[in-house]
């Protein structure tokens, strides 16, 4: 039953890391191909938690935890570029 | 007593300058002379033995591993230089002390001096190859350093350029010589390689060898063709000649000839080029000598003529001829080192050194005249003097020889022609200087010079008749223990007489004696035969070679090196290509026996997000923010494959390098332009494409090949020892901080140097940013939006919490310093970008250098910590414990060295990234208000 759901979901979530690669393609601007790179990130840590379930192990989940944290300093270093061009003033 | 002293103690004397000079120069020229003073004395202490026939040798070991030992020997002829060397070496010291003017930096000349002494004592006392060079090799140096003291005059560089270029040229054809000898007996050791003469001769590789060590030889002796950077080292001072042109350095290389005596001479090799090198050297230098008109001009083609009847002597394959030849060595030494400085004496009593201008000197300074004619006339070879002594052996010696075959007999002939020019121009020295009319144009009026300076003249010229009337007695058991050791304990029988009863050599040194008289008397025909020729300067040939040599270096590293980085890339890989190619096309199958993993559509999925987005990066790499972005994807994806792939260590790695770069490129791209041209043609970028897309296809080979391959690698070992040996179960953290611990601490100090240099570059670079981004809009007006700086404020605690998470389970399971660090960085980075520099000034107080630099400490620390414990370097310790509430833990060594690591990379990347970040803060502000 697990498996199941953990095939149902991964599948899910690899479309969808799709349809954000063709966003990031199309744009068309800025803030849309950001926020696809951000969604990239948070699919991406679905995968890996669903990774880590099918695998029945813990070890991947500070893979997820610094994906979460990092994706989020990057995602907001990239939209301080865009506003204010310096990142740090 | 200790043979290592009798280096060591002029190596140290170098200090002694530095510490003395300030006390006056009297007494730094004393305390100067009291070591190698000291060094003589040892020496002397040591002669007994020696005289009874002894060699007296010293070992250290040095790197046994490889064979190299610092080892000493005192022999005969180790003996004979050692007394030369020391012994002038102190006349020169208080010479030097009167003649260097209050300008000339004192303890400049002496350190020098002491350096170069220093260096020859090492060469004439090693008993290993290597060592003799290593010494060779300072002369060189020192003696460049010493020609080259008055540097604020172009000919003493240029000159001191010229004896450092030949004499370097020379050192290194010595070194591969040496090395081939080394090769050929299989020992450096001087014992060793003096005893296999059968050996050396016999092999195929001797010519070579021969040839080698005498370049080495040839252009330190000044033998022809190499003789032409003697006469421009004269621009030298004078102490300088006196020492290094009369008695040690153009001597090394005859010292060197002797030492091999037993090894490389002896066959007809030898005999050819050695004799013949010395004839050519004896005639030139005495020809040119007599119409040099400057008077030290005129003793540096005397001495280039007198080395080169030494080298004949060496040449002749004779035992005789050797013991001549070291006679003449000392009788040389003596005379002319005495003669350099008389003219020394003249030129600074005088100021002028132009024998067209020094005329009648004997009316102002009848003593120093006095001197310096005796030692003119033992260097003519008049009876009574100790150059009368060694040249008539010369002549008796040329007798019994063959080098020409049949017409051998002109060799004799040709002795007595050098001979008397010989003394030709010692008449001339004689004449020129001291009688012949009114001194023209002096600067000054000539005098007596102040009483020490004489001192070393006089105790020369001493032994000048000292030798000259009693030769046996004086230098009989010298000459015999040195020839004893060039000539492997066979010494023929000579007869150290004045008189030896009418016979040839006698007549011919007669004949020598009226030769010259006539040939000085007829000297204005002769000057007159001169002048027709070009008379080209050896510097101008040489400065030219020079120069056209560095331009040809030049333009070769202009074509390589032509600023181009895709070039660059271009050739590198090219080369990759052609060396990591061609051996694939021998490999006939590419996949090993390896069953390969199954396939899932996740993994089908990512690879093709990976292969777009890197093809998307390449295809957008001119509109660069967004490549920026798809290179994030790219090593997202990247991270994903490490975690899929069992190793979540590379992901966590990946992952917070992949954060630091993009915030590193996103804060340098904001100074470069958004977009850039195309710049490559078309061709270009085809011819690109290829090259790339054919190391894509080596490099994907290479890997499948790899990766299908069953291998055992040493990862085995590290897997099986990492619990019981480094006390963890991550292995990848316990081979950075154990196995290969040393790594790790040299890529932590590159890391803190490389960000320190970074640190230093932008300083204090400001650089003023365009008030509109690339798309004309004007920047967002609020620096710090409130709802960021709540989100970053708040997450700070969270990734430190992390940070120390990580940190501390890294020995055990994923994580580590590195890690932690970087995620610490970026923790902190967040709060730069969220509150700005003037938030976080008051707030962190601390200097990034500092971080780096107890980081570095305290990883080194921690490996010296172990030779507390009688371990070696950088051992770990670990051990298990249990505290109540807290349960069994592990205290490992390792992670005290874990967290030098993660203090150097805070510190590494805070400085780096906080630096960029400052480079336009002030900038901003005035931009704003002008708007």
């Amino acid at each position: 039953m697990l498996n199941i759901a953990i095939t149902i979901a991964a599948v899910l979530m690899c479309l969808s890391l799709m349809l954000n690669l063709w966003r990031l393609f199309k744009g068309p601007s800025r803030p849309d191909r950001i926020l696809a790179l951000d969604t990239m990130y948070i699919n991406s840590i679905a995968l890996i938690i669903l990774f880590g379930i099918f695998s029945r192990t813990t070890l991947y989940f500070e893979a997820a935890l610094l994906i979460a944290m990092l994706g989020f300093v990057s995602t907001a270093a990239m939209c301080k570029y865009i506003l204010r061009g310096d990142l740090i003033e | 007593m200790n043979l290592l002293w009798v280096v060591l103690l002029p190596l140290i004397g170098t200090l002694v300058p530095l510490f003395t000079e300030r006390f006056g120069r009297n007494i730094c020229a004393f305390c100067v002379a009291l070591l190698p003073a000291w060094s003589l004395i040892l020496v002397l202490m040591y002669a007994p033995d020696i005289f009874n026939g002894q060699a007296i040798r010293q070992t250290i070991e040095w790197i046994p591993a490889i064979g190299l030992e610092v080892s000493f020997r005192l022999d005969g002829l180790s003996l004979l230089f050692l007394l030369l060397i020391l012994g002038i070496g102190l006349l020169v010291i208080l010479y030097a002390r009167y003649y260097l003017s209050l300008k000339d930096s004192m303890s400049r000349f002496y350190v020098y001096l002491m350096l170069f002494m220093a260096a020859m004592v090492g060469i004439v006392t090693s008993n290993n190859l290597i060592q003799l060079w290593m010494f060779w090799e300072l002369t060189s140096i020192s003696s460049f350093l010493l020609i080259s003291f008055w540097s604020h005059k172009s000919e003493a560089r240029k000159g001191a350029r010229m004896a450092l270029t030949v004499t370097g040229a020379g050192g290194l054809a010595l070194l591969a010589g040496l090395l081939l000898i080394g090769r050929i007996v299989g020992s450096y050791d001087l014992d060793t390689v003096l005893a296999s003469s059968d050996i050396i001769h016999a092999h195929a590789a001797y010519p070579v060898a021969l040839i080698l060590v005498l370049l080495g030889a040839f252009t330190k002796s000044a033998q022809f063709p190499f003789h032409f950077w003697l006469p421009h080292a004269m621009a030298a001072p004078t102490p300088v000649s006196a020492y290094l042109h009369s008695a040690t350095m153009v001597k090394a290389g005859i010292f060197l000839m002797a030492r091999f005596y037993p090894v490389l001479a002896g066959t007809d090799l030898w005999f050819i080029i050695v004799s013949l090198t010395g004839l050519t050297t004896l005639l030139l230098g005495a020809y040119i000598a007599l119409f040099k008109h400057d008077l030290k001009g005129l003793l540096a083609y005397s001495t280039i003529s007198h080395l080169g009847l030494i080298t004949l002597l060496l040449g002749l394959n004779s035992p005789l001829a050797a013991v001549a030849a070291i006679f003449h060595i000392i009788n040389h030494a003596t005379f002319k080192a005495s003669l350099f400085m008389a003219a020394g004496i003249i030129d600074h009593e005088s100021g002028s050194r132009d024998m067209r201008q020094l005329n009648g000197l004997w009316q102002y300074m009848p003593y120093t005249a006095t001197l310096a004619i005796v030692a003119a006339l033992a260097m003519a070879g008049v009876p009574l003097l100790n150059g009368f002594l060694s040249k008539e052996m010369f002549f008796a010696e040329t007798l019994n020889q063959s080098v020409l075959g049949s017409l051998s007999w002109t060799i004799p002939l040709l002795a007595v022609i050098g001979a008397a020019f010989s003394v030709a121009y010692s008449l001339r020295f004689i004449h020129d200087v001291f009688f012949n009319g009114q001194p023209v144009d002096l600067p000054k009026t000539p005098q007596e010079p102040p009483r020490y300076v004489r001192i070393p003249v006089e105790i020369l010229v001493a032994l000048c008749l000292l030798v000259g009337i009693f030769p046996a007695f004086v230098v009989g058991d010298l000459l015999h223990i040195a020839s004893f050791a060039v000539l492997d304990h066979t010494v023929p029988v000579h007869n150290l007489a004045i008189w030896h009863g009418l016979n040839l050599p006698l007549l011919m040194s007669f004949m020598a004696m009226v030769g010259g008289v006539i040939l000085y008397y007829n000297r204005r025909h002769l000057f007159e035969f001169q002048s027709h020729f070009d008379t080209t300067d050896a510097k101008h040939i040489f400065e030219r070679t020079i120069q056209s040599l560095v331009k040809a270096a030049e333009s070769i590293t202009n074509t390589l090196e032509n600023g181009s980085l895709q070039r660059y890339v271009f050739t590198l890989l090219l080369c990759t290509l052609v060396m990591g190619g061609l051996p694939l096309i021998e490999l006939t199958q590419n996949s090993g026996t390896r069953a390969s993993i199954p396939l899932d559509g996740v993994t089908i999925v990512c690879a093709l997000l990976m292969i777009f987005s890197a093809v998307a990066t390449v295809i957008w790499h001119r509109r660069r923010f967004l490549a920026l972005i798809f290179l994030s994807v790219v090593g997202l994806i990247v991270s994903l494959t490490f975690a899929k792939f069992s190793a979540p260590d590379l992901a966590l790695t990946q992952l917070s390098v992949e954060i630091v770069t993009i915030i590193l490129l996103l804060l340098a791209l904001f100074f470069l332009p958004q977009s850039s041209l195309k710049e490559s043609s078309n061709r270009r970028l085809s011819v690109d494409l290829l090259v790339a897309g054919l190391i894509g296809c080596v490099i994907g080979t290479l890997c499948y090949a790899m990766l299908t391959t069953p291998l055992n690698t040493m990862s085995d070992f590290f897997i099986a020892n990492s619990k019981t040996g480094g006390g963890g179960t991550n292995v990848v953290n316990v081979i950075l901080v154990d196995f290969r611990g040393f790594d790790t601490l040299g890529e932590i100090i590159v890391l803190g140097i490389a960000a320190l240099g970074i640190f230093k570059l932008i300083a204090n670079m400001r650089i003023a940013i365009p008030a509109r981004d690339d798309k004309g809009r004007a920047w967002s007006n609020d620096p710090h939006p409130m709802m960021l700086e709540v989100v970053s404020q708040s997450l700070l605690p969270l990734a430190l919490l992390v940070s120390a998470y990580i940190f501390l389970r890294g020995h055990n399971m994923p994580g580590g310093g590195f890690i932690a660090g970087l995620i610490t960085s970026v923790a902190i980075i967040q709060q730069y970008i969220a509150h700005g520099v003037q938030w976080i000034k008051p707030r962190v107080t601390i200097d990034y250098q500092w971080i780096i630099a107890s980081g570095i400490l305290i990883a080194t620390a921690t490996g010296l910590g172990s030779w507390l414990f009688g371990q070696a370097f950088l051992s770990t310790w670990f051990d298990y414990f249990s505290l109540p509430w807290i349960g069994k833990f592990e205290l490992a060594s390792a992670m005290l060295f874990d967290l030098g690591v993660y203090l150097t990379v805070v510190g590494a990347v805070m400085l780096i990234l906080a630096n960029l970040g400052k480079l336009t803060t002030s900038e901003r502000l005035d931009i704003q208000e002008n708007n």
